[in-house]
Formats: C-alpha cells, sequence, structure tokens
C-alpha cells in the first residue's frame, strides 16, 4: 500500500489532463511540495482523459473557452503531442449553413484561420464521404488530435523533475478536513496530510469529493457513446495515427474521426443518460474502466445509419467490424461551463472540474495562475465556481439542465435561448401580476423576469416603424418589438420595471468603509446616504465586477449587483473584507427592487408620497428611506437607462403592494411595465452604459472601457497599483459605439446583429488592436430613441473617434457602421440632462 | 443446408471483479454490464461458420428477462438469421428448466417443419457454471450429444466435433440431428459490422412465454472466493525491457 507524505504546500487530487497540467503549472510558478494523488494508477488512472477521443477543434462561439482551447493547443504542440488534421464541420440544412456563418464570425472574431467550403471541396480532402446531401461545411485547418495521456505524463514528469511533487497513484481520499471554513487537511487510504491548499481535479468524481469538505462542485456524469470500426481499407495505409481530417456530421450530431486504421464514431445525439457520482464502478469493478461504461447499443443504433449513409465505402467495408464501443463518462454542468476556482464554502479548496480535452492545459495554467496571483491571465468568470446559486448546486437542477442541453452539444443555439426545465423557482413578489399583463419571462440565476409584456402590444400602433422591426426570423427569435415600444413610451413617459433579480448584499461592522474602501476603485468613505457607482478590480487592474454601493450609515455599506454575476461577487467581497472587522450578510431574498424611470417619474411618485422627491430635495446618487403609503421604501435616484427616476428597495412580501400603487399612480401619466430587454438592452445601449460579461471582464481595463475619472483616491483597493499604471499608458483598445448604416443584406432583407460579430474595415480588411486582439461586437441592440441598431466594440485606438467608417460582418455579408461614440459618452441625451432633471 | 439452433443466456460480465446481489442469488451486472458467456460467443461463432459452410441457416434463443433480448441482437448482429425469446425470470430457473423450455421450442419448430439439425450451446454459464443444461437437453431430445468441443463441422449428415481431453485430442462423429455443447479456444468470436448490427433491428424475434412452471434453480446463495492473491514481477525498465517483454508475450500466446 502506498503512503503519502504527511504535510503538504497542496494537494492536488486527481492525475488526468488537469491535474496533470495544474501540478506542471504550480511548479513553474515555483510551487514546491505538492502532493498528487489518484486512486488509480499510472498513465491512466481510469478517468475520463484515458477514453477521450482526444480531438481539438478551436473555434467556440464563447471567447473564454477558445480563449482556453488555443492556449491548451499552444501546450501540447510545444509538448510534440499535437498532430495536425484539419476538421469539416458538415451542413444538411440551411439552418445549419446559417449556423456555420455563424461559426466564422466567432472564428474571425477570435483570430481563427477558417472558411466555408463546398461538398465538392469536402470530398477532396475525404474522398470516401458521401457529399450528396450535404450543402457546405466549415473548414478549420488547425483541427487536430492530441495524445492527452502522454501529455499528462510530460507535464508531471516536468513537475518531479524540478523537484516540486511527490506523486502518489493507487491512494484514494477517504475525507478532507476542514476548520473554521478553511481546508486543514486531506486523509487517504495511505494516510492522512496536513495542507492548507486542495485541489479537486477529480473529473466525474469531483462532486463526491468535493462534498467530504461540505463545498459543491454541480456536475454529473454523462454518457457520451462511441464506437470504433475497423480495419477500414481506406485508412490502412495510411501512416500514423491520422492523415483524413475529423469529420464533424453536425445535423446528426456526430463524429468521425479516424485513428490509425480504425473510424472513431461519437454520438451527441441518444438520449441523456446521466449518472451519479456514488455509482461509478471502482477500478476493480470495471470491465475496462470506471468511465468506460457497458455500451448500450440501442441508444447508438439510430446514428449507425446515419454514419453510414455518410461513409458508406469505408464504415460499410468487409470486414469493418465494431470492435469497440463504451458509454464514455464526461462532466457536464447546468449552464455546460467548467467548474474553477477557489470554492465560496470552503477556503483553500480549490476546484478543477468539468474540463475537456481541448481546454486542460489552459485550464491547469489558469488555475495556476489564480492560485499564485490571484487572478488568471485569461478571464474565467463563466467558469468560477462561486456563480452558482444554492438551487444550482442541486442534484436535481444539474440534472434537469444537462438532460436539456446534452442534445445541444452540437446544436444550434441562439444567443437568447432560454432555457425549458427547471423554471419558475424564483419568483417575484408581483409574479401574478406580470403573468396577468402576458409578461414573457426570460430567467437569469432562477429568477423569472419580465422581458417584455403582452399587454404592451397596442403600443406598437402608436410608434409604427420605430420600433424598428425584425424581418428575419433568426435576428426576431427571442426578441419582441413591443420591447422597443416600451422603451419608447419610458422614455416619452415612464416605465415601471422588476428588478427583483438583483443579488444585495450589505458589509456592516466597525470597520465596514475601510473594508469597501480597499475593494472598489470608487471613493465610497462619503456622506451616509451617498450612491457610488464603481468598478471592482483584481490585482491585475482587469474588472473583477461593476456594481452600485450605497452608504447607509458610518458602518453600514449596501452593494447592489446583478443576478448573473451576483454570487462571485458576494463571495469576492467576502474574501476580502475577512481582514477587517467587517462581515457580508446577504440581504438578496429580504429586498426586491423595482425601477421607476422616466420624463414623468416624479409625478408618479408624486402621487405616492410627500417626501421631497423633487431634485433639489432628492439630489442624483443618494438615496434615502421614503414612505409611501404605510410602506416604508428605500429609494436610490439610480439609474441604468439614463432616466430620471428611482430604484424603490423595499421587504420581498411587500413588493407586490409597490408594485401595484405604481401602477395605478402611473396610469393617468402613461406609465407602462417595462421589462428587462430595455433595462438591460436597448435603456443601456442608447447611454453607452458598460455591461459586466459583455463589455467588462478581467481582460479589460477602466482605460479601454472609458471609464477612469480625473481623480484616484488616496485609499488603496485592489488593482490600484496596475490601475494607475494603467493610466500612465495610451490603451491598446478603446470601448466604441457604433451605428449601423445600412442593414439591407444580399437578398434585400434588412439583417440586425446579435453580438459577437467581427468589426471589419469598410472593405473587410482585418482589425487588431494593442493587445494582437481583432475587435468582436460586445452588445448589440436597438437604439429606439435614435431610431438606429448600435454596436459595442473594442476598437484599435486610431480608429476611436466620431464618424469613423468601418463594417460589421453578420453571416458572412458585411455591413457599414461608423463610430458615433469613442468614449463612454452616451450616444442618447450626451448631456444626462434627463438624469439631472 | 445446415439449422442451426444456437442458445445463449444473459450473464453479467464479468471481466471486472465480480458483485453479487444482495441476495447472494446471482452476479450483479450493474458496473460491468451484460454479455453472454465466452463460450456460447464461440457457440455462436461456430453455428454461423457451419452454416455459411453449409448453405444452411442459424436461429439464437434464449431464456431470460426482457432485457435478454439484447443479446439476442447482438447475435443476429453476427449473422444469426432468426431468434426465439423465452421470456422468463432467471432466478426462479433451474437448468432442469432451461432444458426443458429449449426441447419444447426445438420440438414446436420441428412440428412446424423447422427442424434443427444441430443445437449449439456454451459448455457452462459464466455466472451459475451449472454445466447442466446440455446434457439435459440431449437427454429430453433424445439426441447424442458432444461435451466440450472446441471445433465442430458438418460432413454429411454427421457433425465433427473435436474437444481436447486429458489424453489429447478428441474427435467425435455422431450422427444429426445432435447437440454439442462448446468450450471457448477452438475459433475466434467476430464482431459486428454496423450493417450486420442495422440488418439485426429488422428481424422479429419470436417470443414465447414458459411451458411450464419452473422448479426453481434449489441454490442457496453463490459466494466469492477469497481474492487470489496477485502477485506483480518487474520484467525491467525502458527499452532493455523490452526482449522479455517479447518472450512473456510468446509464451502467452499474445498476437498468435
Amino acid at each position: 500500500m502506498a503512503t503519502v507524505p504527511s504535510t503538504a504546500r497542496a494537494v492536488v487530487i486527481g492525475a488526468g489532463i488537469v491535474g496533470n497540467s495544474l501540478v506542471h503549472h504550480l511548479a513553474r510558478l515555483g510551487w514546491r511540495d505538492i502532493v498528487q494523488l489518484d486512486k488509480g494508477a499510472l498513465p491512466n488512472p481510469g478517468g475520463s482523459t484515458g477514453h477521450a477521443s482526444n480531438f481539438i477543434f478551436p473555434v467556440d462561439h464563447s471567447r473564454e473557452i477558445t480563449d482556453l482551447t488555443l492556449d491548451s493547443v499552444r501546450q501540447y504542440q510545444e509538448l510534440g503531442v499535437f498532430t495536425r488534421s484539419g476538421g469539416f464541420e458538415i451542413a444538411r440544412t440551411e439552418a445549419r449553413m446559417e449556423e456555420l456563418r455563424r461559426r466564422m464570425s466567432s472564428a474571425r472574431a477570435w483570430g481563427i484561420e477558417s472558411e466555408l467550403v463546398t461538398p465538392e471541396q469536402v470530398r477532396e480532402r475525404v474522398p470516401f464521404l458521401e457529399t450528396g446531401d450535404l450543402l457546405g461545411a466549415f473548414w478549420t485547418p488547425s483541427v487536430g488530435v492530441v495524445d492527452s495521456l502522454r501529455a499528462g505524463t510530460l507535464m508531471r514528469e516536468a513537475a518531479q523533475e524540478l523537484g516540486a511533487v511527490t506523486v502518489v497513484p493507487t491512494v484514494e481520499v477517504t475525507g478532507l478536513d476542514v476548520h473554521r471554513g478553511a481546508i486543514r487537511g486531506v486523509r487517504t487510504t495511505g494516510g492522512d496530510i496536513a495542507t492548507d491548499v486542495v485541489v479537486v481535479a477529480c473529473g466525474v468524481w469531483s462532486p463526491r469529493i468535493a462534498a467530504m469538505a461540505g463545498a459543491a462542485i454541480p456536475l454529473t456524469p454523462a454518457v457520451h457513446q462511441m464506437i470504433s470500426v475497423g480495419p477500414i481499407p481506406q485508412l490502412a495505409g495510411t501512416e500514423g495515427e491520422i492523415s483524413f481530417p475529423i469529420i464533424r456530421d453536425m445535423d446528426t450530431f456526430c463524429y468521425e474521426r479516424q485513428h490509425g486504421a480504425d473510424m472513431e464514431v461519437g454520438s451527441y445525439a441518444h438520449r441523456a443518460i446521466l449518472h451519479d457520482p456514488d455509482e461509478i464502478p471502482s477500478i476493480e469493478q470495471a470491465r475496462l474502466s470506471p468511465t468506460e461504461m457497458p455500451f448500450t447499443p440501442d441508444d447508438f443504433d439510430p446514428q449507425l445509419e446515419q454514419a453510414l449513409d455518410l461513409m458508406p465505402d469505408a464504415l460499410g467495408a468487409d470486414g469493418a467490424e465494431m470492435r469497440y464501443a463504451i458509454n464514455g463518462l464526461l462532466s457536464l454542468t447546468p449552464d455546460g461551463a467548467p467548474v474553477l476556482g477557489e470554492t465560496p464554502e470552503v477556503s483553500g479548496l480549490w476546484s478543477a472540474a468539468a474540463v475537456w480535452i481541448k481546454e486542460g492545459p489552459g485550464v491547469g495554467r489558469a488555475l495556476a495562475e489564480w492560485m499564485t496571483h490571484g487572478h488568471p491571465e485569461i478571464d474565467l468568470h463563466h467558469s468560477d465556481v462561486a456563480r452558482f446559486h444554492p438551487h444550482q448546486r442541486t442534484r436535481e437542477h444539474v440534472r434537469a439542465r444537462t438532460s436539456e442541453a446534452f442534445n445541444k452539444t452540437y446544436g444550434i443555439v441562439h444567443p437568447g435561448e432560454q432555457w425549458a426545465s427547471d423554471r419558475g423557482k424564483r419568483l417575484a413578489p408581483m409574479h401574478t401580476d406580470q403573468v396577468a399583463r402576458g409578461a414573457v419571462f426570460f430567467e437569469v440565476a432562477g429568477w423569472e423576469r419580465p422581458q417584455w409584456y403582452a399587454a404592451n402590444e397596442a403600443l406598437l400602433g402608436d410608434y409604427g416603424d420605430a420600433v424598428l422591426p425584425r424581418e428575419h426570423e433568426w435576428d426576431s427569435r427571442w426578441w419582441s418589438p413591443i420591447i422597443n415600444a416600451e422603451h419608447l413610451a419610458m422614455r416619452e413617459r415612464a416605465g415601471i420595471v422588476d428588478l427583483s433579480a438583483f443579488v444585495i448584499f450589505d458589509v456592516v461592522g466597525p470597520e465596514a468603509c475601510q473594508a469597501v474602501q480597499s475593494i472598489v476603485v470608487a471613493q465610497v468613505d462619503v456622506a451616509d446616504g451617498r450612491v457610488v457607482y464603481t468598478p471592482v478590480l483584481d490585482g491585475r487592474g482587469g474588472f473583477r465586477a461593476d456594481l452600485t454601493v450605497m452608504r447607509l450609515g458610518h458602518d453600514r455599506f449596501r452593494v447592489v449587483t446583478g443576478g448573473a454575476h451576483g454570487m462571485a461577487d458576494r463571495t469576492w467581497f467576502a474574501r476580502h473584507v475577512s481582514g477587517w472587522a467587517a462581515t457580508v450578510v446577504d440581504l438578496t431574498s429580504s429586498y426586491t427592487t423595482i425601477g421607476l424611470w422616466g420624463p414623468r417619474a416624479r409625478d408618479v411618485l408624486g402621487e405616492l408620497t410627500t417626501a421631497d422627491i423633487s431634485h433639489e430635495g432628492f439630489g442624483f446618487l443618494t438615496c434615502r428611506d421614503i414612505s409611501i403609503g404605510s410602506l416604508s421604501v428605500l429609494a436610490s435616484r439610480i439609474s441604468y437607462v439614463g432616466e430620471l427616476g428611482w430604484e424603490l428597495y423595499l421587504p420581498m412580501e411587500q413588493g407586490a403592494r409597490l408594485w401595484s400603487l405604481l401602477h395605478e399612480a402611473g396610469d393617468g401619466y402613461g406609465a407602462v411595465p417595462v421589462g428587462i430587454g430595455v433595462y438591460g438592452g436597448t435603456g443601456r445601449l442608447e447611454k453607452g452604459y458598460r455591461a459586466f460579461g459583455a463589455e467588462l471582464d478581467a481582460e479589460r481595463t477602466i482605460v479601454e472601457a472609458g471609464m477612469q475619472r480625473p481623480k484616484v483616491k488616496s485609499a488603496d483597493f485592489v488593482g490600484k497599483d496596475a490601475y494607475l499604471k494603467q493610466r500612465t499608458e495610451p490603451p491598446a483598445a478603446v470601448l466604441c459605439t457604433m451605428a449601423v448604416d445600412d442593414h439591407t443584406s444580399a437578398s434585400g432583407q434588412r439583417r440586425f446583429m446579435l453580438g459577437g460579430e467581427p468589426i471589419l474595415t469598410r472593405d473587410g480588411g482585418e482589425l487588431t488592436d494593442g493587445h494582437g486582439l481583432h475587435p468582436y461586437v460586445t452588445s448589440a441592440g436597438s437604439a429606439p430613441s435614435l431610431g438606429r441598431h448600435l454596436l459595442m466594440a473594442y476598437l484599435p485606438p486610431d480608429l476611436a473617434a466620431v464618424g469613423t467608417e468601418l463594417a460589421v460582418s453578420y453571416m458572412e455579408e458585411r455591413y457599414p457602421v461608423t463610430v458615433i461614440s469613442p468614449d463612454a459618452t452616451p450616444a442618447f441625451d450626451p448631456g444626462n440632462e434627463r438624469l439631472r432633471s | 443446408m445446415t439449422r442451426v439452433l444456437v442458445c445463449v443466456k444473459r450473464v453479467p460480465d464479468s471481466s471486472g471483479e465480480v458483485v453479487l446481489t444482495d441476495d447472494g442469488q446471482a452476479v450483479d451486472g450493474r458496473y460491468a454490464g451484460f454479455t453472454i458467456s465466452d463460450h456460447e460467443n464461440c457457440a455462436v461463432e461456430l453455428g454461423i461458420r457451419l452454416a455459411d459452410a453449409t448453405g444452411g441457416s442459424v436461429t439464437v434463443l434464449t431464456v431470460g428477462p426482457a432485457e435478454a433480448v439484447d443479446q439476442l441482437r447482438a447475435a443476429l448482429a453476427l449473422g444469426a438469421g432468426a431468434a426465439v425469446h423465452v421470456q422468463a425470470d432467471p432466478a426462479r430457473l433451474g437448468p432442469d428448466d432451461v432444458a426443458h423450455e429449449i426441447a419444447a421450442v426445438v420440438r414446436d419448430h420441428r412440428a412446424a417443419g423447422a427442424a434443427y439439425d444441430l443445437v449449439l450451446l456454451g459448455n457452462d454459464a459464466s455466472d451459475s457454471g451449472d454445466f447442466q443444461v446440455p446434457v439435459r437437453l440431449g437427454y429430453r431430445l433424445g439426441l447424442p450429444i458432444v461435451t466440450g468441443a472446441s471445433t465442430a463441422e458438418v460432413t454429411g449428415d454427421r457433425v465433427i466435433a473435436e474437444a481436447d481431453g486429458p489424453e489429447g485430442r478428441e474427435t467425435y462423429s455422431v450422427p444429426l440431428p445432435a447437440v454439442v455443447s462448446v468450450l471457448e479456444g477452438g475459433v475466434e468470436p467476430r464482431y459486428p459490422t454496423m450493417r450486420g448490427r442495422m440488418a439485426a433491428r429488422k428481424i422479429e424475434v419470436e417470443t414465447r412465454q414458459p411451458t411450464r412452471e419452473p422448479v426453481g434453480p434449489s441454490r442457496v446463495r453463490l459466494l466469492l472466493p477469497p481474492p487470489a492473491p496477485a502477485t506483480a514481477e518487474v520484467l525491467g525498465e525502458g527499452p532493455e525491457a523490452a526482449p522479455a517483454v517479447v518472450d512473456l508475450f510468446e509464451r502467452l500466446g499474445v498476437g498468435r
């Protein structure tokens, strides 16, 4: 029986591609005294790495995933385990061709060489492929295969050569010791290890290991079926592992990948087959390996026919047998993203889970940087383990969402697409009334939020073509012109917005001021009742969040942030106040918020309160308690839509009452309920307001985003040194707002971009900013008050000038655009007179 | 034109650690999945070769639960042309029950004008290891039986079966119709082709119910033997170890 060292600087559990890559990069960054454990034997301990199909298509619509993949490919190449094969994603339908055109947008935006090709061009490279049913294909020459087991071995050995790691296979973790919320040790079948840092890189077993410490890693083991067919005569004579491009047959959700004389056929078309981490067999019980579960042929049968139709001469060749077939286990998460970072429940306990072969080495590097410096070079906010709300960590939620998402692996997923499963979970107090008003609900963080209200359909008649109607089905999917009508009604009169999905937490305590001061960029040592909008930076000066802070007292600050990123923000604050006499108290479920905005907002509120709400009596960026009837409400004069008005905070159970009072009072002024389509889209875009996760992330700076203030406060805060340095240097890119000059496509139909599209020169030339990156649309949407369609993008600084003429590529057609704002100056109401009226 | 019936049993795959069900009555296939015994894989292979050689046909039969249709489909994918499924709860069946049900099928098919020339079975099932059904079947049908055969060929109206006996290779020649139980090792079972698997999906399986109340297995419970001591021998390290590895492979017959 192997034994383990009794102490370690860090323990990495797992010797798959992620664990091996992580110990390599930790060692490279100077970590020593690492212990790496696995319950299996090396080099293939029996996890998902061991049966991976090991091919990499670099283009993904997610920049974060693409960046991890590109870094991983570089590392695989340096290790000498990457073989370039090229790859086709083939289309059998016009809808898929459109998706491939959208793929081209992402390829251009991320700077990956790709092109759309004809079926004949596919056949030139893959002569045994039947192209009769094909319309075209997306060709990426840099697609390739890797030897992930060899890569892992090389990386582990590199760490061993540095004397950084003790590798102990065939010991199983039996427990994790936690003291006062911090990890203290690992118990194993080979002895106990005292340590302050533990990384769970256990793939499909990760939830089970994390649970030993009381932490959640929300993923489920799920089956991906794969068969290997051979020997195939067309392949038998070729050199090495692969000489034909890999085929992704996107419309059948299958792939065909050469492996020597065999062809591997993998499927994402079968029913979702989920397992539980506790039910995975042990190494001894398993027939092949624990993650190579018994093949269930009935589930694969429909794919056989499709694969044979595609490659009849190869897959149907004499003697070509199905010699290996598995239900391979991989890790799926409720939102499809990896689960990375320090767990919010237990400090010192890190998750490195739900990672595919194509991201493994990149994740290892990023996580090692995060553990060493406090932030990775690649923005990982979509993957942050802290992002999950409590309900999203439940087994049932994970199973519902992964079941729904499995068949979308090769699916055509609209950027606005909503989940169908596990809905109706968090309902605003005014939900019943919203239903009565025909609310079309979109979900964020489990909350059902009206995106628009069918009851406002009558407004369409009032505004006619000013609602910028969209003719194309794709452009108008998950969208309604009613959004733009609500926008115009709000700008003309007033809008009432449900903001229940806000994450709200207080920082309280004798040193609350110092604590908040140390976390945020803006000056928060202000008078009670002041409202401060502020970025939050990481140590490198990249955005960690942007949010508002209300000073409610000498020892109390209320932080309000969006539902989508709110849990990560709360964790960030909780971690950073820990050195101060202050604590974080979550009030998300205590308070609901209603926004009231528009030129008539003061009139509406004035019907309901005797408080002084004049501009002089209740200035912009201030907050105070007011009485609205018998309700005590915290009113905050702030706006994310650029209008006069307030955010009104009150106890959740009183929200329905305030909602109806506002509507009763508002009816006389033409106030309408307004959905998030306006609040998070048109309203903010017209005002040039940046959104975290779109314009703002850890790879962007305040200077690039055009959000720098004349002064920097004297108090210290996270990222201050980096920010001061950024202010002295010319930015490498500048966030600009552009308007589309002509929407007419070649077919004559008017097209409307949705975000993610590359920005080019007018004649189609590629643009590159000071980072070496290519500009892409971070947000796109209607600006109904301007009658224009707006795009935001980070441009090379020399192009950041009003009037610069450029183009946007959408579905492989170019449309002229012009820069209308080269900084944070709003395109609508540039003097912000409405806010300050 | 030999008409062959091959009898197979759904059993847990036994290539991993054997796990028993909680009641000790069966091997648990939850982790490893289900298959047919290696002996039966060879019986299916022999049956297909015999049928191919004589222009005959192979029917595959099982007595077992609804899920056992997976094993019938697997054999159909290899080249069997028909399948019979006697649906029964295996926990309630003893060897005599299984032999009785197979015999009933053979008689019924003979009565319907589709008599079998040869019935092939595995020598014993990998989960229960009773070694009972082939002999009981031969007795019930009044047919000659060869047990433990590793090969079988049909010449005229006789089947020539070879088996390894204690004194050497034994060759049996018995008149058809006959029963032969097969030991693995004489033939290499094939894998399915994609076309074979697709063709198998289209074949209708004859589904039957048991013809009598089962006697039962009279099994008290299964027990696992103590784990065999495992020893590891290091053959060497690096390229120098290659000759020793080759030597071992030759001794084990790997790559024959």
